[in-house]
Parts: C-alpha cells; sequence; structure tokens
C-alpha cells in the first residue's frame, strides 16, 4: 500500500517540477518584451561601443596632421607580443644639428593581446584605444598597419 | 565437430573495450580528450590526455618583464581572468612590501566577485546543456552579459581584461560602475530564482546528480580539489576564509560547505556562491573609499633575489603562483598552481563505476576549463 502510494507521490512531484521549469519558459515566451538579443549586423548603423572599448590602438591626429609621436620606443619595448616596430628617421634641424623623429609606427594587430601596456606607457598620450572592432580581412598583410598618417608631424609643444 | 562447439566464446558483456571522449566533445567544454575504458556502458577507468591547447604560458613568463605577464594570465581560466591577474599582481606587491591603497583593495575585491558569479553563471549554463536542457545555456549567457557589459564599460574589453596592474588598476573605475553593479545585483537576485525552478529542482536532474561520482573529503584532500569542489565534500579550503587577501578580511560571508561531496552538492556550492558574492559585493559597493587607483611603483620592476607564493581563490579553485626572482626584471621561474589540473585528476577515481552518460553530468560538475588545464 506504502510503495503504491509512493509512486503516485513521484509521478505527482516529476509533473510539478516539470510544469515549474515548464512556467519559466513559458512566462519569457509570451512576454516578447525580455527579449534582449541584439540584431547585429542590422544595427550597425546605430551601434555604439563604450568610450573605453578596446577595439584597436590608434594614434590620434588633429585637423592640421600633426600627432604627438616623438618616436622614443618606450611602447615598443612594453609590448609584451613583439607589435608594435618603430622605425626612427634623422632630420637636419635649422641650427646644423640632427633630430631624430618617427617615421613609421607600425601596428601588427594580428598580434594584439589588446592588453595596454603601450597605451599607458607612453610618456606623450601619442595612443588612444580605437572604438573599430570589425578587423575581419581576407589578407593578413592588411592586419599591418601604420599609425601615423602620411605627411604627419609632430605637434610643436610637445617635448622629449 | 564437438571442438568446434566448446571454443570459448567471448563474452562481449566482460569484455573491456576503450573509447574516446573528446578531444573535439561538446561535454569536455574545450579539448580535453578522456580515454574512457568501459565494460558495457560502465565506466571502468579513465585517462585524461591533455596537451591539446598548451602554449606554453610558464615559460612564456620567463622572458617577459612582470606586468607583462599579467595579459598571460588572462589567458589560463579565461573565466576567471581578473582573478588570476589579481595572484601575479598580489605576487609582487607582497614581494616588494608595497602598500596598495584602500580604495585598489576595494575596487579589487568587488571586481573578482563579479567575475566570480560571470564563470559560475556560465557553469550553470553549460552544466544545464550537459545534461540536456538548451534552455538553460540562453538564461544564463542573458545574465552574464549584464555583468561582461558592466566590464566592459569600465575596462575596455570583456573576457580578458588586463585590468590590474603591479601596483593598482590601469584606469579608474567608470562613474557608472557602482550603479550599473547595483542594477545588475538588484537584476540578478530576481533572475536566479529562475534557475531554481528551471534546474535544481527539475526532477530528470537530481535523479542524475543525487549520490553520483561521490568524492569523500580525505580523497579531495589527497587529490587536492579545492574550490567549490572541494568545499562540495567537506574540505574547508576556501582561501578567502582562511588566508584573506583584499579586503575579505572586512566583509562578512560564509563558506559554503557541503557533506555528501556528490554531483549535485557540487552543484548547489556554486548556487550558494552566487548568492555569497552578491553578499561581498553589497557590503562593499557602496564604501568604495576615495583615493589613487594605483600606489606609486617603478617603472622597471625588479623583484628581490629570492622565491615567492602566493595564492588567490579563483572561481575553480585555489590559484598558486610560485616565482623565482634572481633580481632581474625578468623571473627566473614561474609557475601556476592551477585549481582545473588538481580537480581534473580526480575525475578517473570519482568516475569509476558510474555510467558513461553520469561522467558528463559530473565532468560538468567539476567544471574544468582547458587552457588552465593545459597551460
Amino acid at each position: 500500500m506504502n510503495s503504491i502510494f509512493e509512486y503516485f507521490a513521484d509521478i505527482f512531484h516529476t509533473v510539478k517540477s516539470l510544469l515549474t521549469g515548464m512556467k519559466v519558459t513559458g512566462r519569457y515566451f509570451f512576454s516578447p518584451g525580455e527579449i534582449v538579443t541584439q540584431q547585429y549586423p542590422e544595427n550597425r548603423k546605430t551601434l555604439k561601443m563604450y568610450d573605453r572599448f578596446k577595439g584597436e590602438v590608434i594614434m590620434p591626429h588633429n585637423d592640421h596632421n600633426e600627432h604627438r609621436c616623438t618616436g622614443c620606443g618606450i611602447c615598443e619595448t612594453a609590448c609584451p607580443n613583439g607589435t608594435i616596430e618603430i622605425i626612427q628617421a634623422r632630420i637636419d634641424m635649422p641650427d646644423g644639428k640632427k633630430k631624430r623623429i618617427i617615421d613609421k609606427h607600425i601596428y601588427h594587430l594580428g598580434m594584439c593581446t589588446f592588453c595596454g601596456l603601450c597605451i599607458k606607457a607612453c610618456p606623450s598620450d601619442a595612443l588612444a584605444w580605437g572604438q573599430e572592432f570589425e578587423h575581419a580581412v581576407f589578407d593578413r598583410s592588411k592586419l599591418t598597419k601604420t599609425l601615423n598618417q602620411p605627411g604627419s608631424s609632430i605637434i610643436k609643444d610637445i617635448v622629449e | 565437430m564437438k571442438e568446434v562447439i566448446n571454443l570459448p566464446v567471448k563474452n562481449i558483456e566482460e569484455e573491456e573495450y576503450h573509447i574516446n571522449m573528446g578531444p573535439q566533445h561538446p561535454s569536455t567544454h574545450g579539448v580535453l580528450r578522456l580515454v574512457v575504458s568501459l565494460q558495457g556502458e560502465i565506466v571502468k577507468s579513465l585517462k585524461p590526455h591533455c596537451g591539446y591547447i598548451h602554449r606554453g604560458i610558464e615559460k612564456m613568463c620567463e622572458k617577459d618583464t612582470y606586468p607583462q605577464i599579467i595579459h598571460l594570465t588572462d589567458r589560463m581560466d579565461y573565466l576567471s581572468a581578473h582573478i588570476n591577474n589579481h595572484a601575479v599582481c598580489l605576487l609582487v606587491e607582497n614581494a616588494l612590501e608595497v602598500e596598495v591603497p584602500e580604495r585598489v583593495k576595494y575596487i579589487r575585491t568587488i571586481i573578482d566577485e563579479l567575475n566570480r558569479i560571470a564563470s559560475h553563471q556560465l557553469w550553470w549554463c553549460s552544466f544545464g546543456m550537459d545534461m540536456g536542457g538548451l534552455t538553460c545555456y540562453f538564461y544564463g549567457l542573458r545574465d552574464r552579459e549584464k555583468i561582461l557589459d558592466i566590464f566592459e564599460e569600465s575596462f575596455g574589453s570583456r573576457l580578458l581584461h588586463s585590468y590590474y596592474t603591479p601596483g593598482g588598476l590601469m584606469m579608474d573605475i567608470h562613474p557608472n560602475f557602482q550603479a550599473n553593479v547595483k542594477a545588475f545585483i538588484k537584476y540578478f537576485r530576481k533572475k536566479i530564482k529562475d534557475y531554481d525552478d528551471l534546474l535544481t529542482g527539475n526532477v530528470i536532474m537530481q535523479l542524475r546528480t543525487k549520490g553520483v561520482g561521490i568524492l569523500s573529503r580525505e580523497d579531495a584532500i589527497s587529490y587536492g580539489v579545492t574550490g567549490p569542489s572541494g568545499r562540495a565534500s567537506g574540505f574547508a579550503c576556501d582561501v578567502r576564509k582562511h588566508h584573506p587577501y583584499g579586503v575579505y578580511d572586512k566583509v562578512d560571508f560564509k563558506e559554503i560547505m557541503g557533506t555528501k561531496g556528490d554531483t549535485f552538492e557540487r552543484y548547489m556550492m556554486r548556487m550558494n556562491e552566487m548568492h555569497e558574492s552578491m553578499k561581498i559585493i553589497e557590503q562593499l559597493i557602496d564604501n568604495i573609499p576615495a583615493g589613487d587607483y594605483s600606489a606609486k611603483m617603478k617603472a622597471v620592476i625588479k623583484l628581490p633575489a629570492g622565491e615567492y607564493y602566493q595564492r588567490v581563490e579563483a572561481s575553480r579553485g585555489e590559484l598558486g603562483v610560485y616565482c623565482i626572482s634572481d633580481g632581474n626584471k625578468t623571473p627566473y621561474r614561474m609557475k601556476f598552481r592551477s585549481p582545473n589540473f588538481s580537480n581534473l585528476s580526480a575525475l578517473d577515481h570519482i568516475s569509476r563505476g558510474v555510467k558513461i552518460a553520469d561522467l558528463v553530468a559530473i565532468g560538468g560538475s567539476l567544471d574544468y576549463v582547458i587552457p588552465d588545464i593545459d597551460r
């Protein structure tokens, strides 16, 4: 008699627990307001990343095509992966002295682990995070970027 | 004719055979290969084969300076990236005897606990999926997304943050951080009831986990099973409680302990830990003291020659960092005692004699992250 009672109690508890779970799924099924899925890429035009989002390392330039990089190479040594390559150039100053400036700031995006040490290490705040995140390309060589724009120069008030 | 009839016939039920579970099996949660020796569908023994995702992180640490090591530890147990970073930062700070600002300690503790909740949420949803409930996966990921959004707004990345540096933090927390965390706690307290309705109370899940894969307290200690899996067996191993770091000594929280050590107990440990983590965050979030977000550190960090060891409570167990320094800016040797590797070693012992389907449940309840095993 007892075992029959337990048998039916088991069935009751099983059905009850399953219904409790189905109540949860049913509630979401009938309340479309709770849907949180983002319709990417349809929402690309309205999609805005957070200010601090780490998309890629960029070198901000002002309106006169000037940047803040002195070419000191501290970011190159701070990088754990060899992502950054600094190529320096020597120019003749008007007073006859030779000065080293940045020729190319090469950034290998494919090797970057987005740790942010280069940006933290930079003494003249020349580097920053960019918000671009759609980095897929068909050719690996396109992941190597030159951060200083062609023909750009250094902002005058930056001291080395 | 008579001899032919009397030839010994192999009894298929008694014959042992081996099958490969993994490296491409969804329930191993990564590239782990288990060679399972079966008799019928009873597991006789089991051999894990590691190394499919070995990257040599310990060796790579030897060429990196201490601030550079941080970003490698993210990639060990990627679900508790902040806590891994915390271990290395504490090691360097304790070796140099640097006093870290109180603000940094508060922020680190809050973020560690947020990370622990996010990790347990992902564990919950993947455990539900192992048990055959795909709905759990969506609900768990939906709630984890809230934490990842907080992380993304504050540190710029969702999974691999590299937010801690030796001496402090990369940058100060975002102005919205406190409000967001409070909103999340309020949200998640409601949603965690769904978790219980959906999976904890489910009869199918309870029948599959209760009394399955029992690990005794003695075995948990001798295998070094730590974290929620160890505490389910009654092994009091919470580093936060017994060797406090951060501000864990100032907050009131319970060390969740179990007695039975079966799969269901390991499940309940993590569910209750999420409640405890929320309690810790609530105590701290309004009391973050003002101050600097980083202590003054030298540009080149050199540890004095010697041996150092630091342990923290990662979301899967005790993470130990052992470092030998010879006085240079790079360590001479770095060794990580990862919780998942020790937890995996007990899998063979736990799963002997269970059905092959239960092996999936046991593996899910041990919650291993493969990159942490291989490093």
